[in-house]
């Protein structure tokens, strides 16, 4: 294929990956926008197996790539089509970190490819992909790790831990300016290494609830890899492929930051400033008021209005479907309900959205922060299920508690509360809310799906 | 290509990045997320370019691996994106139907 129109063709995709985004940024477009940032995607791999390099010539090893990309495809579409939507935070992490790992591993191959011949920016590109690359790609598998709760969700902060990470990161930039001078192989084998190792202290002292902010950082972090290896490859369309997820991801990585009113700086540079935190008080003595299901089942019959707060322990439960159950059981008594969705409730932004989207919960129902805020005082009910740190109001109390200035859901305005926890356990934050021990709280223990149904039967009988 | 156009095309890129999602509400943050991830699985383009390009063993066996976490980066990234998405445009049916 003459290269003119292969670059042409590389437009349009890049055509596409625009048009993808700004598509994805719209509720209409959204699923649109994905679909013709797949075409642009399968565009690119196409026509790629057309490009003649004028100094290499055209593709090699062609079998061997075509059954790695159908080994790819194998793995990577049941992964994604077999989920649970609950999961879907950490499976994106994954695909992430996969991705990072693989430019990681073109600039590795083009380096050694190249040789002496390298140029300046090559090698200078090259060492910012495999850093890079690398951090994410390690980075994200402890991200999934967390999510997944294959390890705990808490900071994890070890004594001299900040020394340590201090040390790695200058023995990673000693590495990447050996690499510059010396142009070998040993020193990026040990870049490569050090990054590595990087990555996962890096991740490490982030509590829980910034790993989504994380994510979405190491997702930016891996489009500006991409971008890298698009400038040692001379390719267009990685170059600009990658610039926009890196630029769009640093603003959606801002986006979400200050949804969860969490400084950026503060997540980034936690692995320097964390300090072991004292272990919570030991179990809290004061009375809480738990009540039966039947209770609850009372005080919701005889509500005028309801506001349903669904959390992530919501979603670990699967309740999703008892609690619109639910809902339209009280609907059907002639209670108003609204679902009252923090920005951030779940794992992920917009996460809960999509569990109750689900559900096939009414749109209708489904209310913003900022919307259902006001109409707290004219509540009657908050039923707040699996989720604690977005109505704690410590956030707004409580100067210096790790969600301070985050924006909550005022469900201490409702006239009742009633908590549909496991336990007492702290929410992923790991703070106490205060809110447990007002009188007007009601406590409901067990695993959501199981309370929901008991007091949906209760409410049956009623 | 030159240094120069190379990095105007990256500076006019980082604008358009900014700019397209600039607006976005927080319902869409995951999905978005998810599909700028997909996005950068085109890397795949570059691991099969270098893999195109690899004779001896050790170069080989590097970019055939990068050829499928990139497969799997850049599929799966679609797929569990449109799955999101289908959620999405499903919940309004039911909600007509209730209406009644």
């Amino acid at each position: 294929m003459n290269n003119n129109l292969y670059s042409l063709i590389g437009l349009v995709a890049a055509v596409c990956f625009i048009l993808a985004l700004k598509g994805l940024s719209s509720p209409k477009g959204a699923r649109r926008g994905n679909i013709i940032g797949a075409i642009g995607a399968t565009i690119a791999t196409v026509v790629v197996f057309f490009y003649n390099d004028p100094a290499e010539g055209g593709l090699k090893n062609l079998p061997l790539i075509l059954g790695a990309i159908l080994f790819g495809v194998i793995i990577g579409v049941p992964a994604a089509r077999k989920v649970q939507m609950t999961a879907m935070p950490q499976l994106v992490a994954l695909f992430n970190g996969v991705g990072g790992g693989a430019a990681a591993l073109v600039a590795i191959v083009e380096y050694l490819h190249l040789g002496d011949k390298a140029s300046g920016g090559a090698v200078g590109a090259t060492v910012f992909t495999v850093l890079v690359g690398c951090i994410s790609f390690t980075g994200s598998v402890l991200t999934f790790l967390k999510l997944q709760e294959l390890m705990t969700t808490r900071p994890v902060v070890f004594p001299g831990g900040r020394a340590v990470i201090a040390l790695v990161l200058l023995a990673v930039l000693g590495a990447a300016g050996w690499v510059a001078i010396d142009k070998g192989s040993n020193s990026l084998l040990v870049l490569t290494v050090l990054s590595l190792a990087f990555g996962i202290l890096f991740v490490l002292p982030v509590g829980g609830a910034d790993v989504p902010i994380v994510i979405s950082l190491l997702n930016a972090f891996t489009g500006l890899t991409v971008a890298a290896t698009g400038y040692v490859l001379d390719s267009t369309l990685l170059l600009v492929a990658g610039t926009l997820v890196g630029a769009s991801g640093t603003i959606l990585t801002r986006l979400m930051a200050s949804a969860m009113g969490r400084p950026i700086l503060g997540i980034l540079f936690g692995a320097f400033t964390a300090t072991p935190q004292a272990a919570l008080s030991a179990a809290d003595a004061r009375p809480v008021k738990s009540g039966s299901p039947d209770d609850v089942a009372i005080l919701l019959a005889y509500a005028r209005r309801v506001v349903i707060v669904p959390g992530f322990g919501l979603a670990v439960a699967q309740a999703q479907h008892t609690v619109r159950e639910l809902a339209d059981l009280l609907t059907a008594k002639g209670v108003e309900v609204a679902y009252g969705i923090h920005p951030v409730a779940g794992r992920m932004p917009g996460h809960m959205n999509v569990l109750l989207a689900e559900a096939n919960v009414p749109y209708e129902q489904l209310k913003e922060m900022e919307e259902v805020n006001p109409t707290f005082s004219q509540t009657d009910v908050a039923l707040v299920v699996g989720a604690n740190d977005v109505v704690n109001p410590a956030a707004k109390t409580t100067p210096g508690c790790p969600i301070y200035g985050m924006p909550i859901l005022d469900v201490d305005q409702a006239t009742n509360v009633i908590f549909l926890k496991r336990s007492m356990r702290p929410g992923f934050a790991g703070i106490e809310n205060e809110l447990l021990y007002d009188p007007r709280t009601t406590l409901l223990f067990g695993d959501a799906k199981d309370s929901l149904t008991k007091v949906v039967s209760a409410l049956k009988a009623f | 290509m030159s240094v120069i156009a190379l990095l105007s095309i990256f500076v006019l890129a980082v604008f358009v990045g900014f700019e397209v999602v600039s607006k976005v509400s927080t319902t869409l943050h995951t999905p978005l997320m998810s599909g700028a991830n997909a996005i950068h699985g085109v890397i795949l383009v570059g691991a099969i370019i270098v893999a195109g390009h690899s004779d001896s063993a050790l170069p080989l066996t590097l970019s055939i691996i990068a050829v499928v976490l990139a497969t799997i980066n850049m599929v799966g990234g679609f797929v569990v994106t449109d799955r999101m998405l289908e959620m999405f445009k499903g919940k309004k049916k039911p909600a007509t139907k209730e209406a009644k």
